[in-house]
């Protein structure tokens, strides 16, 4: 089984700070990281690998030091890392970014078919969650968003089974292969990168493919030129005034405090107390 | 309770301090490139912080527990174990014929922190298997490397060191256990051993015991101790596991600390002898002891430096939550107790001392590789003979300083540090082993006065003092009060360690009692200024980084004052310490025994 993870290097949101004046992101100093999502979808794919073999190649868009995040995959199990990277690609939105990613991705189903994508559910810093759905779109791949778990895979049949994350509970989807799946986060952890890994991630030369080796020839759909998407304006969302309440309990034992709390909520929710009544235990 | 390892600390160090850029070029270091170096160090770090870090407070209450022989590892060791041996970590520092990863010295060394700070009781096994196969490399006959090393290394197997007996701690000489050639080339090894690290476990399907034990005809004392290799289950020629040896965990110690580690007595021959192999030759086992000693004490040594870290973060997260008391300086706002002056007194000193340590510790273990892979022979004799010199201070100065901010982590937490479920506690007990085990301070100091300055007329020393001095060329161009008082209180601390030097150096062979109870303030001195020396250079680095706006400037200025704290709180010592090497030791023999 062939499986290409797509990943983005991506400032630790964890330590950028927001200039308090020009509400722009303050990128000095802070470390590029994997895209947090995409390890979940990362470590998955791995996960199928162990289980019924193949292989599994890392692949990215970005600037040339977006390579160290590819080898970072490596140092995890992927077998093979391929940076995608063009002075030409700047400036991309997720519809550029999606058509790039899909001549890419097509370029490695040629040397060796590949049966399914992966991403993860969306960016830490874009936040779209478009460009996995965008390269299904293009590449005509059956699509699973957030999916939590994959449960089964049929090779000889080509189907394979997985949990949706959707609202109000999960959804058990098949579908058949070659499929795109964005996997959600919190579904699995990634492992440990073993010391015979770390040392291969070292020494594997990454793939540098630029617009021409990534099978692109139409310019006017990548970078920012392909990117219809303007940002108009950024601003920092103003704290609600909203005055606070001070509740006077009648004694300081918790219970005291704890009966104060429920006996103001029901109060003021009349209705709050049948319907916790009628939810089933 | 969580533990980060401090790699921005780590980093800085082993770029600007230690050299990481120059062992890249020496021989038999060529994968050790920046890229492999940042993945092991950030690899380690979640290994430490995620897996290590939350079994530490399990392995202090639920304890290594012993029953009917077989010993019983606490919750969570054993999973964390193996997931330790199968990602490659046991080996990191291990010839790559065996299976290992050949990491410099340097590198390993930082690992090791982490493993230590992490949970000092699990880091155990892991160092002392390496002891084991160290021993094996150093002296094991091909045969032995064959059947051994692998497994060892892989961590697939674990090894131990069995040198002390009940009446044989510090004093080797005494040493009973006896080993009887069985008539094929095999001995039978008969008596007693204590304080056995590891020495039965539930990790792994077997255990390698090198074991000091006097054949029947080997002369008194020190001259006549071999050493040899006693597996828990003998070893096929094919390499699989045959009957179980004549060996019998009896207990495991109720200690002060470091309780998720068992330190177990083992019993040698029961039931007639248990089958143990000759490694190197006859009545030199004690000599190979020490060839290794280095290593080990150099490891000890880093316990002292890892449990300051994890103190240290543990008491700034509580001096950041803790609201105590408003402002000195006025205001009536409450205020988290890092904002009280002693507070801050507090947790600089334990900042500045533990990053001394590190400085001091990964320093000596850049010699340890330039020692053992330099090209030129002048610079690998000057290397070893640096790193001679230096491990008794590593080992001895860094666990009496990690006791001491250990205690001030207690301190900082007040009644809340008393506390065993505050988890600060855990610390302060398990630090104190360390300037027992692997040779006391007393022992560090005695082989400080003795091999180390008094054999040689103080001339290693002296050429670390002239070391020392040549820095000030380079202190000599920074401006900024912090630098200038630097160089001044390094100069005096500098020209103190000559004078208690030297002192030594005189008086070793007149008047050795009065020497010797010196020797620890001798040790504490020189781990001072050490400390002070490198603290200085890491205020050189930072400033030249500053000037260059090379890199995270908070951290650089921090850097800058922790060093300046440092030349006033702890280098300003170095004098009163050197009076007392000089004219301390006849205070200290003064009163008749009969007095005390």
């Amino acid at each position: 089984m062939h499986i290409v993870v797509c990943i983005k290097q991506v400032p630790d949101s964890a330590q950028i700070r927001v200039h308090p004046v020009t509400n722009t992101i303050m990128r000095q100093g802070v470390p590029a990281i994997v895209n947090p999502y995409d390890l979940f979808a990362l470590e998955e794919a791995l996960r199928l690998k162990d289980r019924h073999g193949g292989r599994v190649t890392v692949l990215t868009m970005g600037p040339p030091q977006a390579e160290d995040a590819l080898r970072k995959c490596l140092t995890f199990g992927a077998d093979e890392a391929i940076l995608v990277t063009d002075r030409a690609f700047a400036g991309a939105d997720t519809l550029a970014t999606s058509y790039a990613l899909a001549a890419a991705i097509r370029n490695i189903d040629r040397d060796a078919a590949v049966d399914l994508v992966f991403t993860g559910k969306q960016t830490i810093d874009g936040d779209t969650a478009q460009v996995g759905p965008g390269i299904a779109k293009r590449l005509d791949l059956q699509l699973l968003t957030y999916v939590s778990r994959v449960e089964q895979v049929d090779i000889a049949q080509r189907r394979l089974r997985v949990q949706r994350r959707a609202e109000g509970g999960v959804q058990v989807l098949e579908t058949r292969l070659p499929c795109l799946i964005t996997m959600l986060e919190g579904t699995n952890e990634m492992r440990f990168a073993s010391m015979d890994n770390m040392f291969r991630a070292a020494r594997c030369a990454v793939r540098i493919w630029d617009r021409e080796a990534a099978g692109i020839s139409d310019v006017s759909k990548i970078g920012l030129k392909g990117s219809p998407t303007v940002v108009s304006k950024v601003f920092a969302p103003q704290a609600r005034a909203r005055r606070a309440e001070l509740i006077e309990a009648e004694g300081d034992a918790p219970r005291d405090l704890a009966l104060t709390l429920i006996n103001k909520l029901f109060t003021r929710n009349p209705k709050l107390r049948d319907a916790i009544v009628a939810q089933p235990s | 309770m969580s533990y980060r390892a401090p790699l921005q600390d780590m980093r800085f160090v082993m770029q600007e301090l230690a050299g990481l850029d120059r062992l890249a070029s020496l021989p038999g270091f060529g994968d050790t490139g920046g890229e492999v170096v940042d993945a092991v160090l950030d690899e380690a770090d979640r290994f430490a912080s995620d897996i290590l870090a939350p079994l530490n407070r399990i392995g202090d209450t639920e304890r290594a527990r012993w029953q009917d022989g077989v010993v019983t590892t606490p919750p969570g060791f054993r999973d964390a174990y193996l997931r330790f041996a199968e990602n490659g970590w046991n080996g990191i520092g291990c010839d790559p014929e065996y299976g290992g990863q050949g990491m410099p010295k340097l590198v390993t060394t930082a690992v090791y922190e982490m493993w230590k700070a992490a949970n000092l009781s699990f880091s155990l096994c892991p160092m002392l298997t390496s002891g084991a196969i160290e021993a094996l490399m150093l002296r094991g006959s091909d045969a032995q490397k064959q059947m051994y090393l692998h497994n060892m290394v892989s961590g697939k197997w674990t090894g131990t060191m069995n040198l002390t007996e009940s009446q044989a701690g510090s004093d080797l000489a005494a040493v009973r256990t006896r080993a009887v050639p069985a008539g094929d080339g095999s001995y039978r090894l008969t008596g007693q051993k204590i304080f056995i690290t590891y020495g039965e476990h539930d990790y792994t399907e077997n255990i390698i015991h090198l074991v000091l034990a006097r054949t029947p005809d080997a002369p008194e004392g020190v001259k006549g101790i071999s050493l040899f290799v006693a597996p828990k289950f003998l070893v096929r020629a094919d390499g699989s596991l045959g009957a179980r040896n004549d060996i019998r965990c009896l207990s495991i110690e109720h200690k002060l600390g470091i309780h998720g580690s068992p330190t177990c007595v083992l019993s040698y021959g029961e039931q007639g002898g248990a089958t143990a192999y000759l490694v190197g030759e006859e009545n030199r086992g004690l000599e190979y002891m020490f060839i290794m000693m280095n290593a080990a004490r150099f490891a000890v040594g880093l316990e002292g430096l890892a449990i300051a870290e994890r103190a240290y973060q543990k008491a700034v997260q509580y001096a950041r939550e803790r609201i105590q008391g408003t402002d000195i300086a006025g205001g009536k706002d409450k205020v988290a107790i890092v904002r009280h002056p002693d507070v801050r007194r507090m947790l600089m000193r334990m900042k500045a001392q533990t990053e001394a340590m590190r400085a001091v510790a990964y320093v000596v273990a850049s010699a340890q590789d330039a020692a053992s892979r330099h090209p030129d022979a002048g610079e690998r004799a000057r290397n070893q003979a640096f790193v001679d010199l230096m491990i008794p201070i590593v080992k001895g100065w860094s666990t009496e300083t990690g006791n001491e901010v250990a205690s001030l982590g207690v301190q900082v937490h007040g009644g809340m540090g008393f506390i065993e479920e505050t988890g600060t506690a855990q610390f302060f007990r398990d630090a104190r082993i360390t300037t027992i085990y692997e040779g006391t301070t007393a022992i560090q100091a005695n082989d400080l006065i003795g091999r180390k300055i008094g054999r040689d007329g103080g001339r290693a020393l002296a050429a670390l003092v002239q070391e020392m001095r040549a820095l000030d060329v380079d202190l000599a161009t920074l401006t900024g009060a912090d630098a200038q008082r630097m160089r001044a209180l390094l100069a005096r601390g500098v020209a103190a360690l000559e004078r208690g030097g030297r002192h030594v150096a005189e008086q070793y062979g007149k008047n050795i009692r009065a020497v010797a109870a010196g020797s620890v303030p001798l040790l504490q001195l020189m781990g001072v200024v050490c400390g002070g020396w490198q603290m200085a250079r890491a205020l050189l680095a930072a400033q030249r980084r500053l000037a260059a706006d090379g890199g995270d400037r908070g951290f650089l200025h921090a850097k800058i004052a922790t060093a300046r704290f440092y030349a006033d709180h702890v280098l300003v010592g170095a004098e009163a310490l050197a009076e007392t090497v000089i004219d301390g030791g006849d205070a200290v023999l003064a009163m008749d025994e009969a007095a005390f």
